[in-house]
């Protein structure tokens, strides 16, 4: 029998489950939501200490980026996402544990070549565009702004 | 009430996250970048810094939040500095997140074991 | 003698012995249901090294060495080793076999590899090339992890599609007819690519050379479905399954009746959360070595086609917008 990649494709679909929508955008929205209340306790706690509202932003990022590491340093941060999927990948807990999750991974290969080149395997493209789209967003700026 | 908004913001900004990771198959990593530059436009057109003043950490913790910086770094380092702002201005507002985030992984790649994962 | 390959299909005359035969699970795979078929099972995934590359050379070795010892050889008495494994440039094999100073080939099949070492190992045997000949291969959860996807503690979320590398490895020692289970025909699969493209679906991408080696091996060798207790596929999983389910019906062949998937056997796929099911050269070697052949050596199962399925792409091709190749390779084995 001969089959087509056009009919294989529909068996595939037919075949593949899809995720359970419904669990996974609850968990993503509970999970995510959670972060960030405590993002926005600590939020509330450095203004209260009395810095400004870029210092306590800056500090808060730093906090929850610390937590994020230490949950990955003890393989509990994985696990959490496993329910929490984007939950808590795009949070900026999600952000440190892209960055620390290679570093880790990587040290068999030593600090330069493991650590080092592989640290950045994840976010590095996060940042670049995150970085262009700012240099862009500053051009234009210094070209129509004025 | 700051910590339900920032509930209901920072939740549905996941929510979002989950809804193009199920649906489109994109990978983590083009879903990453996305919210970056989304938050860095949002915030050129002054959409994301209203919803910073509403959601607070609801809007800044997700990574369009790291957009937004990035932007509103850009902005201040235009103003002062001109066209030179335009490439120091992202750096320097993410500064202190990229530091940390280096140093906290240098740090568990030394004082962690490297980890199994059960599932 | 009469000998041809014809189809990819190797018809044995003198039908080869696997004399011996070993399986070495990580601490996972020794959880599972079959659990008590295996010879050695880890006490966790490090297996006592500082790596899982080297994890796995471990695997091998425990797997070679078990089976020497169940079968009463030395070192000496074998002629050579196939292996292969999952790592790029087959380090696993490479590394676990440097220091046993015998004659090495090594393999690549993706997961079919065990079928393909077999496959081959028998070839030469049946060829009157004499000796032992050990077929060889593992693949390791961790170091396929950090390989083909994501850092071991990065906190992405597996798809439902998504299958288990098994930590695992297994050997078997072929030679001349001696005792079951016996080798009565192998057939080499062609590739076969549909187009799939979801690394995350691996299943999908082997289902069609399954089909497709299981079809020609069975036509071949003018057998049918029914000449077979089981036929015994690799690593399909949940959904590869029942994709070979579909294909077989477009020919009126009812194969889910006689169908065993490795990767469903090994794990608890709801106790163990291992979404579609175990994949990984590890996980046919291990089914196959630890529980299929020891049930056809007592007799309590008498033919089984064994077909191993392998996805032959890298991320680098993946990356490259290229669709994931499929192969599979069917060995008749039999106790009689």
């Amino acid at each position: 029998m001969q089959i087509t990649k056009k009919d294989y494709a529909e068996l595939t679909k037919k075949r593949s489950p899809n995720t359970k929508l419904p669990k996974t955008l609850t968990k993503a929205f509970l999970i995510g939501g959670a972060i960030c209340v405590i993002g926005q306790g600590f939020l509330n706690l450095y203004t209260r200490l009395g810095f400004d509202k870029i210092d306590a932003g800056a500090l808060t990022s730093v906090s929850l980026m610390f937590i994020a590491a230490v949950l990955t340093g003890f393989r509990i941060y994985d696990k959490i996402a496993r329910h929490a999927g984007a939950g808590s990948i795009v949070p900026i807990t999600g952000f440190a544990n892209s960055v620390v999750s290679p570093a880790l991974e990587f040290k068999t290969e030593g600090y330069i070549l493991g650590v080092g080149a592989k640290m950045f395997v994840i976010a590095g493209p996060v940042i670049l565009y995150g970085i262009t789209a700012s240099v862009i967003y500053g051009v234009i700026l210094y070209v129509f702004g004025r | 009430m700051d910590y339900l908004w920032a509930f209901l913001v920072g939740g549905t900004i996941c929510l979002i996250g989950q809804l193009l990771i199920d649906l489109t198959k994109l990978s983590p990593a083009r879903i990453l970048v996305s919210f970056v530059v989304a938050g860095v436009f949002l915030s050129a057109i002054g959409w994301y810094g209203a919803l910073v003043e509403f959601a607070g950490a609801g809007a800044t913790v997700p990574l369009t939040g790291f957009g937004y910086l990035l932007a509103e770094g850009v902005k201040k380092a235009v103003q002062t500095d001109g066209l030179i702002g335009a490439l120091t201005g992202g750096f320097t507002a993410a500064s202190c997140g990229l530091a940390t985030v280096m140093i906290l992984g240098l740090l568990v790649s030394l004082l962690f074991k490297r980890g199994d994962r059960v599932s | 003698m009469g000998k041809f390959i014809q189809g990819g299909t190797v018809q044995m005359f003198n039908a080869p012995s696997v004399k011996s035969y070993a399986a070495a699970v990580g601490k996972k795979e020794g959880e599972g249901p079959l659990a008590d078929c295996f010879d050695y099972i880890g006490e966790d995934v490090t297996l006592g090294t500082d790596s899982w590359e080297k994890a796995e050379n471990m695997l091998q070795k425990y797997a070679f060495s078990i089976a020497l010892q169940k079968g009463s050889l030395a070192q000496t008495d074998i002629a050579m080793i196939f292996a292969g494994d999952l790592l790029n440039q087959c380090t696993a094999s490479g590394y676990a076999v440097r220091d046993f100073d015998i004659p090495f080939v090594g393999l690549y099949g993706a997961c079919s590899t065990m079928a393909e070492s077999l496959a081959l190992a028998s070839v030469f045997i049946e060829n009157g090339l004499g000796g032992n000949i050990a077929a060889l291969t593992s693949s390791h959860f961790c170091a396929a992890e950090r390989q083909f996807r994501f850092p071991l503690n990065y906190g992405g979320q597996r798809t439902p599609t998504s299958q288990w590398t098994a930590t695992a490895a297994g050997c078997a020692v072929v030679s001349s007819r001696e005792m079951p289970p016996y080798i009565n025909a192998v057939t080499f699969g062609k590739i076969k690519d549909y187009g799939i493209t979801d690394v995350n679906n691996m299943g999908a991408a082997m289902s069609g050379a399954a089909y497709d080696t299981i079809s020609t091996h069975l036509s071949n060798t003018s057998k049918s479905i029914d000449d077979f207790d089981y036929i015994v596929t690799g690593d399909l999983g949940l959904v590869g399954s029942e994709l070979l389910y579909d294909l077989f019906d477009k020919d009126r062949v009812n194969i889910q009746k006689k169908h065993k998937d490795c990767g469903l056997m090994l794990y608890d796929l709801k106790g163990q959360d291992i979404h579609a099911g175990g994949s990984g050269c590890g996980c046919a070697a291990s089914v196959l070595c630890g529980y299929f052949l020891q049930e056809i050596a007592q007799g309590k199962i008498k033919n089984i086609l064994f077909t191993a399925t392998g996805a032959l792409m890298s991320p680098t091709m993946i990356q490259q917008g290229e669709s994931i190749p499929g192969i599979a390779h069917a060995i008749h084995i039999s106790s009689e």
